[in-house]
């Protein structure tokens, strides 16, 4: 076992490596960054000149991609464009920890994650809980009695769950639980941010304003997950030890939570184990809507100016989360399941 | 499971002797596609879709004000009367007009042509891609298998929409307008059918890798190969048309997630920009206006659902009825 996880690890670097060369060559098309900075009073030409020379900006690509990965801190490197290099590099790279500072903000990467991943984790989090227990209990039915009228009607709205847009959702959702209840003199759920000013940063307040932006984002997710749960609860239903147990007299309650769903929960579990890394991301256009302020509105702030260290934090934090996420969510299966061997 | 009838003993099986021809696989297929009710309520749903989007041109045509005179076509779609903006649905403007006071109606109609477009060009390239990438993964295996596949798994572990951000950030409107079927399309068109393309073929490729690594070692690929066929021969004629089943399938629900994927894009204001309409642009800051006109994103983002609730239909259909080993709906 211990083998296998280092294995896989060491897989895990290059792929890293690949990730990350792809990204940056993508951001190099992304335009000037110093450009947009200073947007009400234009930089002068020569500010422009300096302040790319400071950010490492002038460098070619290669440069720069090799500064962001290991630093430049055991060089001298020229600040003031004489052509002769006499300022300390500071920058140690992000394989000594380093993520760099914001073009923009220049507070550190990390920081500046640091202080959105939290709100992104609570929303992403409390949707992923409603999720599993949706699809598992909306599955769970269904496979219980196949082709009822139950069935076919949740196998319905479940197609019509994963067609819909997640914008569309979100904005029917406000339309109705916001707007029009409001308009009915009915309790009426907020719309936007985390918390209203005037009441303050209670919790009751925050999962008030949680509450359109979960189900936006479950509703969805259940939508194709209970349909998994469905099948795969159906293939164990049919199996020889779900019928002798039954045979043998054992309660149909005690047959399904104990004997079948265990074995069905198997692949959901691998569903679950590899979507909990992309959690960290955050949900870009359902941060949008609700003005929720967590990663992918951090990511969507930051691309408009072409902030490469920021997009760059993001996607690299995301990228070694699946990573790890992936060997975890091997280990795992293998632990619940003996029939599974990681050589 | 058991089929009732083929248990039974056939008791009048010499007055009625076999009189059909047997049934090739792709009657077969077709046969078990409209036996399946969600799929054929699917197709029902595009036919009616389709013909919204291509006859619902000769509805488009009315008075445009700036102008001063009647205007039809795309020209009506683009016919911007300030004085009329934001105006609820009427008998005018049966779905409204929009913030600067065009018909939403005529909009939906030639939006809903380019979002087509979109979905079907994005799905072609999607399946080119990955057809290509895993038929040469496997086909060739070694070093080859190993640069392709831990390519196709660092794309995968990017999450799809930041890429298609970052692809469109990329790529940006530098393509110049172009001339496709008698309308002017924005540069756009093509940079977002290339990006989300060449974000979406990685689960393919892995599908047609997987088929090909098993089909190379059948008898007759080593029959063609002994008969002096090139790798590219065999690939193109005696490989790829054996997945054709994963290819198709995944083609028409690609064309799903390529119209979702145009509206992700645009909703975030980085899709088709100018006059040219898509039922993703069209949304582009209407939830600034979600109390006050909701009709600005409630007909586009109904047409959407629809869309691709219908390909869904169909997809899930074809998956059925291109299954060999099914026995469903037979």
């Amino acid at each position: 076992m211990t083998t296998y996880i280092l294995r896989r690890l060491a897989q895990a670097i290059p792929q890293l490596f690949i990730i990350s060369i792809i990204l940056f060559t993508l951001m190099q098309g992304f335009g000037d960054p110093v450009a947009t900075l200073g947007a009400r009073t234009p930089p002068k030409a020569e500010d422009k000149e300096r302040l790319r020379r400071m950010l490492g900006l002038d460098q070619p690509a290669y440069v720069q991609y090799l500064t962001w990965l290991v630093g430049n801190d055991w060089q001298k490197i020229d600040m003031d464009g004489d052509g002769i290099p006499e300022t300390n590099g500071r920058r140690k790279g992000i394989l000594r920890g380093d993520w760099s500072n914001s073009l923009v903000t220049r507070r550190p990467v990390l920081e500046m994650i640091g202080d959105r991943l939290p709100n992104t984790l609570i929303l992403m989090g409390a949707a992923e809980i409603v999720i599993i227990i949706f699809s598992l209990a909306l599955g769970l039915y269904s496979a219980l009695r196949p082709y009822s009228l139950f069935d076919n009607l949740v196998t319905g709205l479940s197609f019509i769950g994963y067609s819909m847009p997640v914008f569309w959702l979100a904005l029917m959702l406000m339309y109705i639980f916001a707007v029009n209840f409001r308009a009915w003199g009915l309790p009426y759920l907020p719309t936007v941010g985390m918390f209203d000013p005037e009441a303050g940063k209670t919790p009751a307040e925050l999962i008030r304003h949680m509450i359109l932006p979960v189900a936006t984002l479950s509703i969805i997710s259940i939508a194709g997950y209970s349909r998994f749960v469905r099948s795969s609860m159906l293939e164990v239903l049919s199996q020889d030890y779900v019928r002798t147990a039954r045979a043998k007299g054992v309660r149909t309650v005690y047959v399904v939570l104990r004997h079948a769903l265990p074995n069905a929960a198997l692949p959901f579990i691998t569903l679950i184990g590899l979507d909990i890394p992309f959690l960290l991301a955050g949900a870009i256009v359902t941060e949008r809507i609700f003005a929720w302020p967590g990663m992918g509105r951090l990511f969507l702030d930051h691309t408009s100016r072409a902030d490469f260290p920021v997009l760059m934090g993001i996607l690299m934090l995301v990228s070694i989360a699946v990573v790890i996420f992936q060997i975890i969510t091997d280990v795992v299966y293998s632990l619940v399941d003996p029939r599974i061997r990681l050589e | 499971m058991a089929d009732p009838v083929s248990t039974t003993l056939p008791t009048d099986a010499v007055a009625q002797p076999v009189s059909s021809a047997p049934l090739s696989p792709l009657r077969l297929a077709v046969r078990r596609f409209r036996k399946h009710r969600m799929a054929m309520f699917g197709l029902g749903l595009l036919i009616l879709l389709l013909l919204y989007i291509s006859l619902g041109v000769l509805l488009s045509r009315g008075y445009c004000a700036p102008l001063k005179q009647e205007v039809s076509g795309e020209a009506w779609a683009n016919c911007n009367d300030t004085g009329l903006k934001l105006q609820p649905p009427s008998a005018g403007h049966i779905f409204g007009t929009d913030v600067i006071g065009r018909d939403i109606l005529a909009r939906t109609i030639y939006g809903g042509q380019i979002s087509v477009l979109i979905g079907i060009s994005a799905a072609f390239v999607e399946v080119l891609l990955g057809a290509f990438i895993g038929a040469l993964a496997a086909y060739y295996g070694g070093w080859v298998d190993n640069i392709l596949m831990r390519f196709t798994e660092a794309m995968l572990t990017i999450p799809s929409l930041f890429l298609l951000i970052i692809g469109s950030h990329f790529f940006g409107n530098r393509l110049p307008a172009f001339n496709f079927l008698g309308r002017e399309l924005a540069g756009g068109v093509v940079v977002i059918i290339l990006i989300i393309g060449a974000t979406s073929w990685m689960y393919l490729a892995r599908i047609v890798r997987a088929n090909v690594l098993s089909l190379r070692e059948r008898d007759y690929v080593s029959a063609a190969r002994a008969l002096g066929a090139s790798d590219s021969r065999i690939i193109f004629l005696h490989l790829l048309p054996n997945t054709i089943a994963p290819l198709i399938v995944s083609a028409t629900l690609g064309v799903a997630n390529a119209i979702l994927s145009e509206a992700y894009v645009s909703f975030l204001g980085l899709g088709v920009q100018g006059a040219t309409a898509t039922w993703g642009n069209m949304l582009d800051g209407a939830y600034q206006y979600l109390e006050t006109a909701p009709w600005l994103w409630f007909f586009p983002g109904t047409l959407i659902l629809l869309t691709v609730l219908g390909i869904n239909f169909v997809g899930d259909g074809l998956r059925d009825a291109l299954d060999p080993y099914s026995t469903k709906h037979l």
